[in-house]
Parts: C-alpha cells; structure tokens; sequence
C-alpha cells in the first residue's frame, strides 16, 4: 500500500522516441507513451515489439535511441537499481522441473536480495497468494500449466516489487485458467499494490483486466488510454446457438429471427473472432435486447450456447491499421 | 490512479480491516541485501549442488560416490602406512590428483553440465538477469561453486593423508610441505578443470551432450598428449616431451607442480618440465583460467535474455 500512495501521481514507466532496430528488424520505432500507477496491459500481435519493449525497461537491452524511465530511473544507467525494484515473469518456461515451487522461488527472492529467513516468509506468502498450497512442496516437473504460471508470477512478486512486468501471463492457459490468472493480475494491484504492466495479442482479456491499455503495432504506438475510453460506447453481444433439426444452420435462423426484430449485427467477419461463423455479434440497445435473443432462440427451439457481453472491442484499433500490421508479419520481436 | 481509490476501499472496508489485514498481502520494508548477497547466496546454493545437497537424491548419488571413491585410497594409504609403520606415504601429495584424473575428471563432466547446462535448457537465465545481479556475477558465482566443489574433492583425500601421516607419526615438517605443496597444486587443478568444463557445459542446453564433451576433452587430449610423449621417450627426444605436455589439462598441473611444487613429474621418464619450462606452464594454466572466464562472460553476456 505504501508504493501506491508513495507513487500516486508519478509516472511509472515513461518512454520518449523509443527505438530498437536490429540489423534486419526495426522492433520499436520511435515508442513515446507514459503509463501510470495500475494494471496497464501493452498489446499487440505477435512481433509487435512487446517483448523488447520489457528487456530494454528491465535495463537488459540497450536502446538505439530514446529515452525510457522506469520508477523514474533512467534505464540506461540505472538497470541494477530497476531491477531491485520490479519484478519480472518471462513468457517462455523458465522452471527446473526438478526443484518443489517452494525451493525455487526461495532461492529467486534470495537472488532479489532478500536475507534468509525473509525469503522463506515471503515465498510462503506468495505462494499463498497466487494459489498454491500443499502442492508446493513437490517438485515442479508435475505441475499443470496453470500451476507453473502461478510459480512464475510468485517469483516476480516474491521480493514485493513496486511495478511487475507480466510477458503473456495468460499463454496456455484453458478459459478457467486465464480468467483465474486475470483475477490474480486484478489483485495484484488492487490487494498488493503493485503497479502491473501485462503483455497479451489477445485484446479482449486485458480490457478486463486493465485500468488503462497501450497498443503497440510494428514497434509503433497505436494507441494510450484508459480503458474506459476503448469500451465506452454500445455494448456488444455475442450469441452462439445450436443446430437442431428443423433448423440445420441455428446460427442463420436466429440471425434472420432477429434482424425480424430489428436488432442490429455487427459484420462477424470484419472483426477477426476465431470461429465467426458460428457465433453472432449483435449491438445490445440496452436490457431487452437479451430479452430478445432468450425469446427469439426460444421461439425457434434451439440451444443457447454462449450469450455474453463484448464491451465495444479494442480489436476496433486494430481495424484502421490492418494494412500496416501487414507489413509487420514477420517482424520477430 | 482515479480507479485505484475505489477499488482499495472496496478491497478494505472499514469494520473488515482485521481479517482483511490478517489474510491479506504484507508488503516487505526489511532490508534488501543486493548484489553481493546474491551473488553469495548462488554461490552457496550452487556448491550445495555440486554434491546434490538441497536437490533430489537422485542427484546427490553420482558426486558423493565420487566423493567416496576418491577418499577411500587415502584411507588405505594411511592404513597402510599405520600398520606398516612406513617411514613415508607411499604415494606423494601433489601425485595423487594425478593418479586419480579420471575421477576428478568424471565428477567435472558431471557436475559442469548440472551447474549451467541446466539453467540453459530451464531458461532460468533471464530470471537470474531480471534481478540486480550481472552478467559477472553469475559466472563467478558458478565458476567459483564448482571450483570449490573440485576443490573439496581434490583437498579432502589430502587431508585424510596428511592426518594419517601424522598420526602414524611421520615427520611433521615434511609432511606439512607437502600437504601444503598438494594443496597449492589441487587448488591450481580445481580452477583450470572448473573453467575448462564450464566453458564446454554453457555451450549447450543439453545436459548428455555437455557430459559427453567434458570427458572427451579431459582424456582424448590427455591420452594424445600421453601417447606422443611415450613416442618421444622411445625414440629418445626427450626434449620434447615437456612441451607436449603442455596440451593437456592433467599434465599441465604435472608440469607446474614437478616444476615448482617440488613433485616427481608423472611423465615418461620422470622428465618433468626445467625452471623456465615451467614457468610457460604456469602461464598456459593461468592463461587458460583467465580464457575460460572470459569466455564464459562472453558466453552469457549473449545469452543474457
């Protein structure tokens, strides 16, 4: 609680012209962004620049020209005294599979600097916190993913860090998995207070998770704002039905069924969800639309299969900048 | 930060402040001991894992028969010399890492590739890198582990010696000079095979591979260098045969010790390297101790992330 209040109105990660280039590869291309106390979730495809971004804050990875501050320390000269102060989870595996969790992350919190004994408190600790108990004990080589991203998190937060940098924390994970983990990253800030900085190419699990959301693409910024700004218009709707004999295709009758009733779709094709085809995004006008759709898909006989709400998708930025996210494939970050 | 406040006050309302306290998160203000500590603390917890303490026991088998294996002829030796009532050790102090090479090389190729081959194929590296310690930590607190472990091993069997020697009450002066004198010698041969299977061992991820090439390069260039010397004995160019064995990290120590440490060279005809061949030893050894270290700052300043 002290760093919140300690850090309220201070910048915790600030870039200025940020840029990395590799010999074949531009990974950031002149990044300006400030990001402030809270969870702040960078997205971006893949090779958009994420990665790099957190080596060159973490004081690893020398910029080509630029400037960035973390805690307001200056990156370039000031990487060992970050580093003390910021916890980090890589998204590849990082465990020896042959070590308890418990082991592990008391020899990480004594590579932090922590003494013994604090070490070993602070490991049960967090590992209480993230969600492991008896399991810890044995040796990590039999643990679930889940289980092993939440031995990754515990070593980031094990020396209470005042900001973590968190690479695809959700990677691999089942839904249950995932909105676990986004709960966890939630408490992170709001129970430790813990400024968070969360990677994901997946837009629509950090808009639940994030106070404010930073787009990257190419290396470029997209877009800065909070994410109240991405959702703030009409909700969206996502329906998906089943098929039953009388209507083989479920999803075209319920679409017909509703636009009867003058409920508006969004084209599912334009906006890139895996499976469109099967799942209907419609603009909720409020209550009844539900209602609508429960009566509608009733009515026809058929099974609902999935009704949840899509706030107004931060996919939207990706929209304008379709042609330029071409030309980043192939980018490696 | 304008969401932040609610949502704390909502995480602690008043009357619940207690139990929230007492289940919740508590934030660390004691000290933070920085690089040197941790540096220390992989130190310790890699020479702990040189013998397997504090890992599975699996892994504590190997290096502790090792252990074994290279004390228990000390102890027959002492016996030996106990019972006998011998005037002297029948094996010299500086000779015995030397008859016992393919011990000590066996627990490098072991213990090397367990060291840093592991936190490669983990990707543990980047966690270590993302926390104050640098580059230059991390390898001399590995290189310094598995010095100390070869150390241990090598120094332990003299000790045993030396006890017994004076138990069996030998001359203790002697007896000191050259435990001494071994002792010089196993800590020159700890830091030179520690590098030399580090540098091997961080080249690869893969731990079979890491293995394979220390022993490769420990007894094929042991057994090439021994061969083209017993060939120079034999067609009696015996001025060769010092700097032969300047290609092998066995006779290297050999040559350094019969030069300077007062021991019966090991080679063909006794015939050890002169004062001034000596000193070329002396310069190979530390010479590829310091390229070792170089190397393998070069090697994980790549790695890095």
């Amino acid at each position: 609680m002290a760093c919140v209040t300690t850090f309220d109105s201070v910048t915790v990660i600030a870039t200025e012209s940020l840029s990395k280039r590799f010999p074949r590869v531009t990974a950031l291309d002149r990044l300006s962004v400030d990001v402030g106390p809270g969870v702040t979730g960078l997205v971006g495809a893949n090779g958009a620049g994420k990665s790099t971004l957190i080596k060159i804050l973490l004081g690893l990875s020398p910029a080509s020209e630029g400037r960035a501050e973390v805690l307001g320390l200056d990156v370039a000269t000031k990487g060992a005294a970050i580093r003390e102060r910021v916890g980090y989870m890589p998204e590849h595996d990082c465990l020896p599979p042959d070590v308890s969790a418990t082991e592990f992350v008391v020899h990480m919190a004594r590579m932090s600097g922590l003494p013994p004994t604090a070490a070993r408190e602070r490991t049960a600790d967090t590992l209480r916190h993230v969600g492991l108990y008896e399991e810890r004990y044995r040796p990590i080589g039999g643990y679930s993913t889940g289980m092993k991203q939440r031995v990754k998190l515990a070593q980031a937060l094990v020396h209470d860090p005042q900001l973590v940098f968190l690479d695809e924390p959700t990677n691999g994970l089942d839904p249950v998995g995932r909105d676990e983990m986004l709960g966890l990253i939630r408490r992170i800030h709001t129970d430790f207070g813990i400024s968070v900085l969360v990677t994901s190419h997946l837009l629509g699990e950090l808009e639940r998770t994030c106070d404010h959301v930073v787009v990257v693409d190419g290396g470029k910024l997209l877009r800065s704002s909070s994410t109240t700004d991405f959702t703030q218009t009409t909700a969206t709707l996502a329906i998906e039905v089943t098929d039953t004999d009388s209507h083989p295709d479920g999803t075209r009758a319920v679409r017909e069924a509703l636009q009867a009733r003058g409920v508006e779709f969004l084209d599912a094709a334009t906006t890139g969800l895996p499976g469109a085809g099967h799942i209907l995004l419609l603009t909720a006008q409020g209550e009844e639309t539900y209602d609508v759709v429960r009566d509608v898909v009733a009515d026809l006989g058929l099974g609902l299969v999935r009704m949840e709400q899509r706030r107004h998708h931060i996919s939207e930025v990706f929209k304008d900048s379709d042609a330029t996210r071409k030309e980043a494939v192939g980018h490696g970050s | 930060m304008a969401v932040e406040q609610p949502m704390r006050a909502a995480a602690a309302p008043p009357g619940d402040q207690t139990r929230i306290h007492n289940i919740g998160y508590r934030s660390y203000d004691g000290p933070r001991l920085g690089r040197a500590y941790a540096r220390r603390s992989l130190y310790s917890q890699s020479l702990r894992g040189s013998y397997g303490l504090g890992r599975s026991v699996k892994s504590k088998v190997l290096p502790m028969l090792l252990f074994v294996v290279m004390c228990v002829p000390a102890a027959i030796m002492v016996a030996v010399a106990v019972a006998t009532k011998a005037n002297e050790l029948p094996l010299d102090y500086t000779r015995y890492a030397i008859v016992m090479q393919a011990v000590i090389s066996l627990y490098v190729a072991s213990q090397a590739p367990q060291s840093v081959s592991r936190d490669l194929r983990f990707k543990t590296v980047p966690l270590y890198f993302s926390r104050p310690i640098e580059t230059a930590d991390y390898v001399r607190a590995k290189y310094a582990a598995l010095a100390s472990a070869l150390f241990v091993l090598t120094a332990a069997p003299l000790l045993v010696l030396y006890v017994g020697a004076l138990l069996a009450k030998l001359d203790f002066a002697d007896q000191t000079k050259g435990f001494a004198q071994g002792l010089v010698s196993v800590a020159l041969l700890s830091l030179l095979f520690a590098g030399i299977g580090l540098v091997i061992a961080s080249v690869t991820p893969r731990r079979g591979f890491g293995i394979a090439a220390v022993i490769a390069v420990m007894t094929i260039s042991y057994g090439a260098v021994s061969t083209l010397q017993a060939i120079a004995d034999a067609q009696n160019s015996t001025g060769a045969i010092p700097w032969i064995g300047l290609f092998s990290p066995v006779t290297l120590i050999d040559g350094v010790q019969s030069a300077f440490l007062g021991a019966t060279s090991a080679f063909p005809g006794g015939i050890g390297p002169s004062n001034g061949e000596g000193v070329v030893y002396v310069l190979v050894v530390l010479g590829l101790i310091a390229a070792s270290y170089g190397l393998l700052m070069r090697r994980y300043r790549k790695v890095g992330m």
